[in-house]
This record gives structure tokens, C-alpha cells and sequence, in this order.
């Protein structure tokens, strides 16, 4: 009789759906295990140091018993460092220009790759070939391309009847510029790409609707393109605000932040402070202060964009 | 815009249909013409860039510019390839620390991105809260961290700076989680009726299903870690251990001069091998970027 009941007991258990209680809690364990002490040994405890070495004033030479704490003396010295001030403003205006630059233009040739042009599918890959290549590589073309003295693009505008071209790279005014020219021009197929299957995956009903009530296309296109592609927008202007704030390998490799120090943003200025000074607590402090600035306008156009998108 | 609301519009003024059909061929033309012009424009850069490769460096800023070299200088690419900054070690740096890495983070993301989104155990949406919140954490914090890491352990200079870090990545597990989620749960059901243990469901049923999206991964991983240049920048002393990107600037001296014809055929040779997995994978690399930009 007791034995009926035993045996019967675990036959109900299995039959009910709740997943939950059949998957005993060791084997997801195990399944993250691997990425997980990837992600504690190279992202969250270096994470962690990066925030404690901020607080000391360690430098490699000296070793691991040279380590003191100095407090805030690092973001105290920050504050009234007048090249970290102009390195973040700096940041600001590549970013800020180079992102909803990029933006705009790919969203513009986003809609005229999502129209039924001949060549669609090679035009897309022409647009996008620059965001696979690696900054190096492009830096070399420009490199060449924007030389003041014999580069072709000066001496077309020489042609042109440019009398004194810019000096480009190695100006103090242009070197900046020159930067986010080149950057823009490497990510804009990027996204336009995203753009294309955001379009693509938009319900054509929203349109249909809208042209049966009568709009012409600019409304169409601001009652529901716009506002169908905000998710998208938004999600592209996070993950490239990230991206170009921390933008590096053009400028260590083009300008390594000068003439003087007027290429000189965040990224290489942590970089100069750390990997070439030694300073590693004052680079790591840099490197807070980037990362709450980079942090709080991410919050702020996540919040922007809520409740103003169409659907989601 | 797409060709079903243009279908809807010619039938609701049906009037105006056969008059306005042509109108909106001209303008598809005229649309495609100044796209294609923009997109000559827009390469321009990249072909001169394959045409200088094949120039000896006084033909390269000759003007007016010559879009065909001649005399034609394949002895640029000897000299990359085989001379004093030989790119065929940079080429084997890179493909090691490339395939092992990416190898290694198809496996760990979607053994996690699968326990996130299908199994349930104590702590599984704290510790992916975690992995999350540290993804807007600036590349160059880390660095300054690991860096003195694998100097403490030894590893400074070696291969394994550039590989280890790469095992593992946010962006796999996060893409791959997405994936599993959006995935039906019916055959794995049967499959666990039928006494399959977790390993088998995962292993013979969700990863052959995830097989576009780990492609999709692959690509990717495969295009951010050929081009980084950062790291190896900062782990790497030894000229003979150098990748791709960062033997590239061996090809400019200290004063950022450089041989044109060598520097442009150096990174002819650094962009082909993406530009020819790019052009075969294209499909699933727009689609694994628009999953990204749509989830």
C-alpha cells in the first residue's frame, strides 16, 4: 500500500509544466560557470580595482607595497586640472557632433536603401565596407589622403582655387574637425544597416492607415516613420554615445592628441596619464568621471525617449 | 515608401494612376543615380587606397591623380608580406588570438546566454542584472586593471593578454540570451519527458537551432578582434608578437612619414580577409546587427 504511493507521487511531479522545479539548481550553475569567472576575472574584479586604484596613488614602477590611499586627492587634483576640463569638453563636442551626424546621414540613406533602388544590395555593402575596417587601416588612407603638403584632397582644393587648404591633421584648428569627418564617414552604413531593418520590420498597416487619412509624406513620415524608428534611434544613439565617447585607436594612432593638445579628448588623455606617465590612480579617476558622464546622458535618452515611440 | 504602400496608394486614386506611374519611375532613377554617385564618393577612399598598394610611392601623389597604376608594383607586397616587418607574423599573431578567442566566447556565451534565458537557479536575474549594469563601463577603466594584472601573473607581453580577456564577452552572452528567449520551448519539453538530461537538450537541440545567430556572433567577434588595436597596444612590447593593427603602424616612422605604396599595400592586406568573410556572411552579419539594434 505505502509503496503505491510512492511510487505514484513522483509520476505527478513530472507531468506539471512548471520547468522551474524539475531543473535542479546545480546545472545552471554549471552552464554560466565559464562565462562567469571570465566575467569575474576580467570585468567585474578589475572593475572593483579600477575603482580602488582611483583612491591611491599607485604607479607600476614602484610596485605592489607602494600602494597609499589618498582619498579624493586624485578627483580633488581633477577638479582643477584645466587640461582635463578642456579634454572632457572636447569629448563633448566629438561626440556630441559625431554621433547625431552620423545619425542623421544614415538615417537619410537608410530611407533611400529601404526605397527599391537598383543595386540595393551593393550599395548597402559599398556603405557599410568602411565600419568593418579597422581604424588603423583607415587611419593610414586618410593619413595620406589629408597630408598637407602633396595629399590628394589639398591639391584638389589647390585645384579648385583654394589659395592656403587647411593643414587638416596637423593643424591645431582642423585636427579635431578632420577627426570627426572621418569618423562619421566610417560609421554612417552601420546605420544606415540598422535603420534598413528597422524600417523592414514596421508594420506597413501604420502607413496604410495614415495615407488613408490622408497624409502626405512629411506627415506620414513624422506621425509614424520618426516614431516607429525612436526604440531604434534611441538605441543608437546609447550604444554610439559609448562608442565615440570613448573613441581611441583614430586618435592615438592620427593625432595622438595633439598638435599641442588640441586632439586631446578623454579616452587618450586616461590613456596618456596611465600608460605613458604611470599614473595609474589619477587615469583611473579620469576614467570615473568619463564613465558618470557617459552614464547620466544614457539615463537621460533612455527617459526622453519613453513614451514616445509608437509601439514597445 | 516600400513597394505595398506605393501598391495601396496607385489603387486609392485610381485616377491618377497610369499618369503618375511615370513620374515615380523617373524618380526612382534619379534617386538611384545620385546614390550611386554618393557611393563612388563615399569609396573613393578605399580604392585609392587598393590603387596606391600597386604604386611605387612617387607615382602615389602624383597629380592629376592616377586611378591605374602604371608601371604596376607588386613588389609593395613582397616586401610587406616577406621583408623586415614581415605581416605574414602579424597575420599568424592575429589569426591565433582571433580564432582562439572567438572559439572560446561562442562556447561560454551560449552555455550562459542558454541557463539565462531557460534554466532556472537561485540568483540567475541578480547575476545577470550585474553582467548589465557593468556594460557602459569604459574600455580604458578595465584596461588600467588588467593590465597590472598580467604584469603581476607574467603574462605581459604574450598572446595570452590579447586572448584570455576575449573568452568571454557582454555582448555574446547578452545576444545569445535574446536568442534562447525568443526560441519555442516545446522540443526541449519532449526531449526532457523523454529523459534527456540538460546537457543533451541543450547540446542536440538549442545550440543546432542557435546555429545563425553563433555564426552571426562569430562574424562579429571575428571583425572586433582582428581590428583591436587598444589592447595590443597596451599588453604588447615585442615587435615579434604584434597583431595586425598594431603591426600596421610599423609601416609609418617616427616622424609619421611613410612609404605610401608599402603603408597602403600593409593595409590592403589587413582589410581582406574581413572584407572576404564580410561579403560571404553578409546576410547573417546585417541580420545579427539588426537583432542587436531591434531587441
Amino acid at each position: 500500500m505505502t509503496n503505491v504511493i510512492v511510487k505514484s507521487a513522483p509520476a505527478v511531479v513530472q507531468r506539471r509544466p512548471a520547468r522551474s522545479r524539475r531543473i535542479p539548481t546545480r546545472v545552471g550553475w554549471l552552464f554560466i560557470a565559464p562565462n562567469l569567472l571570465g566575467f569575474l576575472a576580467f570585468t567585474l574584479i578589475p572593475l572593483v580595482a579600477g575603482l580602488a586604484i582611483a583612491f591611491t596613488d599607485w604607479n607600476v614602477v614602484s610596485g605592489l607595497g607602494a600602494v597609499h590611499f589618498v582619498g579624493l586627492d586624485n578627483f580633488a587634483e581633477l577638479l582643477g586640472d584645466p587640461l582635463f576640463w578642456t579634454s572632457a569638453l572636447r569629448t563633448a563636442g566629438y561626440a556630441g557632433i559625431s554621433v547625431p551626424g552620423t545619425m542623421l546621414l544614415g538615417l537619410l540613406l537608410g530611407l533611400a536603401l529601404n526605397s527599391d533602388v537598383p543595386g540595393r544590395a551593393a550599395l548597402r555593402a559599398i556603405f557599410f565596407i568602411p565600419h568593418i575596417v579597422s581604424s588603423i587601416a583607415i587611419g593610414m588612407v586618410w593619413l595620406l589622403l589629408l597630408g598637407p603638403e602633396n595629399g590628394p584632397i589639398n591639391r584638389i582644393l589647390q585645384g579648385l582655387g583654394v589659395s592656403s587648404p587647411p593643414g587638416w591633421l596637423v593643424s591645431e584648428v582642423w585636427g579635431l574637425p578632420s577627426l570627426v569627418l572621418i569618423v562619421t564617414w566610417s560609421g554612417v552604413g552601420y546605420c544606415a544597416v540598422i535603420y534598413v531593418a528597422a524600417l523592414q520590420s514596421m508594420p506597413p498597416s501604420l502607413h496604410e492607415a495614415a495615407l488613408l487619412d490622408g497624409a502626405g509624406p512629411f506627415a506620414r513620415f513624422r506621425t509614424v516613420t520618426w516614431r516607429s524608428l525612436m526604440p531604434t534611434t534611441t538605441f543608437l544613439g546609447v550604444t554610439m554615445l559609448i562608442s565615440h565617447s570613448q573613441g581611441f585607436g583614430l586618435i592615438a594612432f592620427l593625432t595622438q592628441g595633439g598638435p599641442g593638445d588640441s586632439t586631446t579628448v578623454l579616452s587618450y588623455y586616461m590613456y596618456e596619464q596611465g600608460f605613458q606617465f604611470y599614473r595609474f590612480g589619477y587615469a583611473a579617476a579620469i576614467g570615473i568621471m568619463s564613465f558618470l558622464g557617459v552614464l547620466v546622458l544614457s539615463v537621460v535618452m533612455w527617459r526622453f525617449q519613453r513614451g514616445r515611440g509608437l509601439y514597445t | 515608401m516600400s513597394g505595398s504602400i506605393e501598391a495601396v496608394s496607385t489603387r486609392s486614386r485610381a485616377t491618377s494612376a497610369r499618369l503618375s506611374r511615370l513620374p515615380r519611375l523617373i524618380r526612382k532613377y534619379a534617386l538611384a543615380a545620385v546614390l550611386w554617385i554618393f557611393a563612388l564618393g563615399f569609396i573613393a577612399p578605399l580604392v585609392w587606397m587598393v590603387s596606391s598598394s600597386l604604386k611605387r610611392n612617387i607615382d602615389v601623389f602624383t597629380v592629376p591623380m592616377r586611378w591605374i597604376p602604371s608601371p604596376i608594383q607588386w613588389a609593395n607586397y613582397a616586401e610587406v608580406w616577406l621583408g623586415d616587418h614581415s605581416m605574414l607574423r602579424y597575420f599568424g599573431n592575429s589569426m591565433l588570438v582571433t580564432s582562439v578567442s572567438v572559439a572560446g566566447d561562442l562556447i561560454t556565451s551560449s552555455m550562459a546566454g542558454y541557463a539565462f534565458a531557460l534554466l532556472s537557479f537561485r540568483g540567475r536575474n541578480k547575476i545577470f542584472f550585474i553582467y548589465l549594469s557593468t556594460a557602459i563601463v569604459p574600455s580604458q577603466l578595465l584596461l588600467v586593471p588588467r593590465f597590472m594584472f598580467f604584469q603581476q601573473v607574467g603574462l605581459y607581453n604574450t598572446l595570452w593578454a590579447l586572448i584570455l580577456p576575449g573568452l568571454f564577452t557582454l555582448y555574446g552572452t547578452f545576444l545569445l540570451r535574446q536568442f534562447f528567449i525568443a526560441t519555442p520551448t516545446e522540443l526541449a519539453e519532449a526531449a526532457r519527458l523523454d529523459g534527456a538530461t540538460e546537457w543533451q537538450v541543450f547540446w542536440r537541440i538549442y545550440l543546432p537551432l542557435a546555429r545563425p545567430m553563433l555564426a552571426a556572433l562569430g562574424i562579429i567577434r571575428f571583425v572586433g578582434s582582428w581590428n583591436d588595436y587598444e589592447t595590443p597596444l597596451v599588453m604588447l612590447s615585442d615587435d615579434s608578437r604584434y597583431t595586425i593593427p598594431l603591426g600596421l603602424t610599423q609601416f609609418v616612422d617616427g616622424d609619421g612619414g611613410l612609404s605610401a605604396g608599402l603603408a597602403m599595400a600593409a593595409s590592403v592586406s589587413s582589410v581582406l580577409p574581413i572584407l572576404i568573410v564580410f561579403l560571404i556572411f553578409q546576410r547573417q552579419f546585417v541580420a545579427a546587427l539588426a537583432f542587436t539594434g531591434l531587441k
